[in-house]
């Protein structure tokens, strides 16, 4: 070891000091993630409020985790959570489980269940991390309503499906926001 | 060296045919279709109409094969489902021929026109043959493009079937199995063409565009307009190879990979029909009809079905509960100090006057075993009775005669095959609906004739195209002694072999009955067959839990058997008590007037027994009430302790059924912490300073066995001696003022405790409603569709009043209807009553 060996060690640490920083100052600064990443999951609503989600089970069939749990229930006219016959009565994800992979997002026929790029998914609580659907529903937009209602939009199912975001304007939706909400801009 | 093996003709044995199917070659007995055949050799043509238990009838085309005759090829494709074998028949199925796979793809294109895409939302979704076919034999894409069919949807056709006409795809097994199977025509197919489909006559009028009526206006009506009360109508939910037909208990609760399914056997009648319960999360979601060709074939009951709920009661009770003495209220406590209540409060009784069990009949083999040698070993006595119904001394006598019988003397199958059955004092569609189904497929397939004796033309004897030999309620056995005089061809008829004579639960209140039917089956050679009607009395009589019988079925009095017991039992000599116990009803009547202190109650519900007021004076009379239960009842009203105990679900066991066959079933939730009657005995014995050895089932039912092979050994001595000493007042037959006779017996649904949490079930029920003669009506002043009261001195029940055949004279009224006719009229079938007219 030559005796210069100890300087050459502080001259990397030194001349450190004057290159660009890389770390990011978490929690202090949030930085955003690339714009696709996998990060909580959530349930869409219609553009009227009622939910998208039929319950079908599908992404807890897909979960390769088995961190979903999804019960359907029945619709009546009293009480419509969803348009049609079923909707989701009770809606569970253990992100204890949850390996992020988004099979479940492919899996779901009514883009009910979508990814949001929020990440701070830890808990000094298991219990927390079971999200329930309070938890992972979207938040009511403007000229949305908490359901149970009826459906709102248009004359006819056709209607409803088809033409309900142009409809969902009429109701204060405001131009240029998604109807297929997503809380990306809103945690941004 | 080897040798090419030589070509050797394959000889055809007598009745069958030998034919190539894609170009194997088969031996098939004459008569089997085509698509079993091809099944046995490991090809499964796809089909939806074809079920092998329902008559063939070609109607979804989706099991298309491609058939030579002769050496002509057929011009079309083929139906295998409906063409039977034929000798020299060249078969190719869809893995051969071309032809048959495109021929089915298009029968499966064409079924998919109309067949909505809501996967997602229908029940079916992921055990739907449909979905299942259409990936492995349909194209991955449809030519249709216009807009689909529609239906309004779901429509109830009965308060638990959900019928969706978008969905079906015309198979006819639902019409066809409730008109071959069941006789409850209850869905036909209407219309022509396009607009064919499924429904009941108010379903049709839902068509697109026509306001629909109310929901509750179409539910549990037929097509002809009459109520839809079909006991089988879950069983077409079953075979709907579609989502058309959905039951509304089970609607939208899970998908088939939730589930972990469990075989099971149904504890609510005899017949112990093989079952499989499919439960999610610790809760039981479904139960389907298990396959067990001896016994059920592929059918349940709608009670078998969808009556589980009640073990899932928010009111069921997890913990033990003993009265405060203060406060006169059940407080929860703990097992230890629960038993050791229990076990002083039992000790004590036992040495002062005694104590007495009275099980229920809804006991597993093991269970009933426990109850059986608790009353022997830790309360020294023989007051043990299973029979919480009417009952007489009468009935024990024969009963002791059914003891060890097996399905080797009378079987479903020995029903199938009888040239005659007799029904007596049992209504099968009530009672036994398995038995009832059996009956019908006899009738209907064999010819079997089938006679019962009863009042009047029941559904049960319309159905299984039966013959009524009428008489009047507590005259049967009259009426079977006068067969050889009045009904020759009958007499010849149960003088055939296999003859069959069906005896219900309903001939203990018939004074004579059973020596009445024991003459006739000496004279005629025909065999008897005790059908009771709940699931467990027939195993507790094998238990030995009756007043005059051990395990095994030998007499009490019977000292040589006494004697093996003691040895199996490892008592010392002498232990057992001697003396014949008392019934039921002289448990109830000692309890009542201080003979008794205190009374060990399974699951019982005061309003089924002969005298309810009688019960409840017993109950709250008894020093020390100890109740086995698992929901509050009326016994629980009075207890002293209460001990939980597992329900089905929650343990395992074997009921024995009716024919004496074990029908073993495991524990379906595991992990519950509910323990079972016999362990639960087990350990109050051990306070009690003996031990039953009863700790779990599978102990339970070796110390069983052990039991019964000691009684075996000993020559049993005939029994019926011991039981003449019942003198005592027969509280429940007040023979009052009443000039008209009462007919009744219990219907399938009705306001059963193992019924309970299940509306849509009970709003299958067939409606209670008083029968009498067009003449007795006449005389009372009462018009069909009034209401008309029956009364005693007891009280009254005032029902709608309907005409029926019934033998002037007499009143029929359900069991339940909802109220106890025992805790309302205090008379039971064949007592005397009076009729008015009444206002509803």
């Amino acid at each position: 070891m030559g005796m210069f060996d100890p300087l050459k060690g502080f001259g990397v640490t030194f001349s450190t000091m004057f290159k660009k920083v890389v770390t990011e100052q978490y929690p202090e600064d949030y930085y955003p993630t690339a714009p696709r990443y996998h990060g909580r999951h959530q349930l869409n609503r219609h553009p009227d409020g009622l939910e998208k989600c039929v319950g079908c089970e599908l992404c807890a069939w897909a979960c390769p985790a088995d961190a979903i749990f999804v019960e359907g229930g029945d619709n009546t006219e009293e009480a419509r959570y969803s348009p049609g016959e079923r909707y989701g009565l009770d809606y569970q994800i253990n992100y204890l489980r949850c390996i992020g992979c988004g099979l479940c997002i492919e899996a779901c026929p009514t883009r009910s269940l979508t990814m949001v790029n929020f990440y701070e998914l830890a808990d000094d609580d298991r219990q927390k991390l079971i999200y329930t659907k309070e938890d992972l529903m979207a938040p009511l937009l403007p000229g949305m309503e908490q359901p149970p209602h009826p459906m709102r939009l248009g004359e006819s199912e056709q209607d409803y499906y088809v033409h309900g975001p142009e409809l969902a304007r009429g109701r204060g939706v405001p131009s240029g926001e998604t109807v297929e909400t997503s809380v990306e801009e809103a945690i941004q | 060296m080897t040798m090419a093996p030589e070509e050797t003709e394959t000889e055809v044995p007598e009745g069958h045919v030998k034919l190539i199917v894609d170009g194997e070659e088969v031996i098939a007995p004459k008569g089997e279709l085509l698509i079993r055949t091809a099944e046995r050799l490991g090809t499964v043509i796809p089909r939806f109409c074809d079920h092998p238990l329902l008559d063939p009838a070609g109607a979804c085309r989706q099991c298309l094969v491609e058939v030579e005759m002769g050496g002509r090829p057929m011009p079309k494709p083929q139906a295998s489902c409906t063409m039977t074998v034929a000798d020299g028949m060249v078969v190719k199925t869809q893995r051969t021929s071309p032809v048959a796979d495109k021929a089915q793809q298009g029968v499966m294109e064409l079924l998919l026109i109309n067949h909505p895409l809501d996967c997602p939302v229908c029940d079916k979704g992921g055990e739907c043959p449909l979905q299942n076919q259409a990936m492995a034999h349909g194209r991955a894409s449809s030519r249709f493009v216009d807009t689909k069919r529609t239906f309004p949807k779901p429509l109830p056709i009965s308060s638990q079937v959900l019928l969706d006409r978008e969905r079906c795809v015309l198979c006819q097994r639902c019409t066809r199995f409730s008109a071959q199977i069941a006789g409850d025509p209850f869905i036909e197919l209407l219309e022509r063409g396009v607009h064919q489909q499924v429904g009941t006559a108010e379903t049709a009028a839902v068509f697109s565009g026509t306001p629909a009526p109310e929901p509750s206006d179409m539910a549990s009506k037929t097509s002809s307009g009459a109520p839809f009360q079909s006991y089988f109508s879950g069983n077409t939910i079953q075979i709907c190879p579609v989502g058309a037909l959905t039951s509304a208990a089970y609607r939208f609760r899970s998908r088939p990979f939730d589930l972990v399914s469990s075989p099971s056997v149904c504890e609510h009648c005899s017949s112990g029909c093989a079952e499989r319960t499919d439960f999610r999360r610790g809760k039981v979601m479904r139960r389907l009809a298990g396959d067990d060709p001896d016994v059920n074939e592929e059918w349940i009951c709608d009670k078998g079905r969808f009556a589980f709920r009640y073990a899932a009661a928010s009111d069921r009770i997890r913990k033990p509960l003993v009265r405060d003495a203060k406060t006169g209220e059940l407080v929860e406590t703990s097992w230890t100090e629960a038993l050791r209540v229990a076990a002083d409060a039992l000790s004590k009784a036992r040495d002062a006057r005694g104590a007495a069990v009275l099980t229920g009949g809804r006991l597993t083999v093991e269970d009933a075993y426990a109850y059986s040698k608790f009353a022997r070993i830790a309360l020294r006595t023989n007051d043990i009775d299973f029979r919480a119904r009417a009952h007489s001394a009468e009935e024990l006598d024969f009963l002791a005669g059914v003891v060890g019988t097996t399905p080797d003397h009378v079987s479903f199958a020995a029903i199938e095959r009888a040239p005659t059955v007799l029904c007596v004092a049992i209504e099968p569609e009530d009672e036994a609906p398995i038995v009832f189904l059996r009956l019908r497929k006899a009738a209907l397939k064999h010819s079997t004739k089938v006679v019962h004796v009863g009042q009047w033309t029941t559904s049960s004897v319309r159905k299984t195209n039966g013959e009524l030999l009428a008489c009047e309620p507590g005259g049967e056995a009259a009426a079977l002694d006068g067969i050889a005089q009045h009904a020759k061809d009958l007499d010849a008829g149960l003088a055939e072999a296999g003859a069959v004579i069906l005896l219900g639960e309903r001939a203990a209140e018939v004074v004579g009955l059973f020596s009445a039917v024991q003459r006739l089956a000496e004279r005629t050679g025909a065999k008897v067959a005790w059908i009771p009607r709940r699931a467990g009395e027939r195993g507790a009589l094998e238990a030995g839990a009756a007043p005059t019988l051990l395990p095994g079925g030998a007499a009490v009095s019977d000292a040589d058997a006494r004697a093996a017991l003691e040895s199996a039992w490892r008592l010392d000599a002498g232990v057992l008590p001697s003396s014949p116990g008392r019934d039921t009803t002289g448990i109830l009547w000692a309890a009542a007037t201080g003979d008794l202190d205190a009374l060990v109650v399974g699951g019982i519900d005061p309003d089924d027994l002969p005298d309810p007021a009688l019960a409840r004076k017993a109950l709250a009379a008894a020093g020390f009430v100890l109740s086995m239960e698992m929901r509050p009842s009326a016994v629980t009203e009075h207890a002293d302790v209460v001990l939980p105990i597992a329900t089905v679900d929650e343990k395992s066991g074997r009921f024995l059924n009716w024919e004496g066959r074990p029908r073993p079933f495991t524990v379906t939730l595991e992990g519950t912490n509910a323990l079972p009657d016999c362990r639960v005995l087990d350990t109050l014995a051990v306070e009690m300073d003996a031990d039953l050895f009863t700790q779990t089932p599978q102990a339970s039912f070796a110390d069983f066995e052990r039991a019964v092979s000691a009684g075996r050994s000993v020559v049993r001595e005939t029994n019926g001696s011991g039981t003449a000493e019942h003198s005592r007042p027969h509280a429940g037959e007040s023979n009052g003022n009443g000039k008209l006779k009462l007919a009744t017996w219990r219907q399938l649904i009705d306001e059963g405790s193992l019924q309970a949490g299940e509306p849509h079930l009970a709003g299958t029920a067939r409606t209670a409603v008083v029968r009498l003669s067009a003449a007795t009506a006449r005389d009372h002043g009462i018009e069909p569709g009034e209401h008309a009261t029956v009364s005693t001195e007891r009280g009254e029940l005032t029902l709608p009043a309907e005409i029926a055949d019934l033998p002037d004279g007499v009143v029929w009224v359900p069991a339940r209807s909802p109220v106890s006719i025992r805790t309302a009229l205090g008379v039971g079938h064949g007592g005397a009553v009076s009729l008015s007219g009444g206002t509803a």
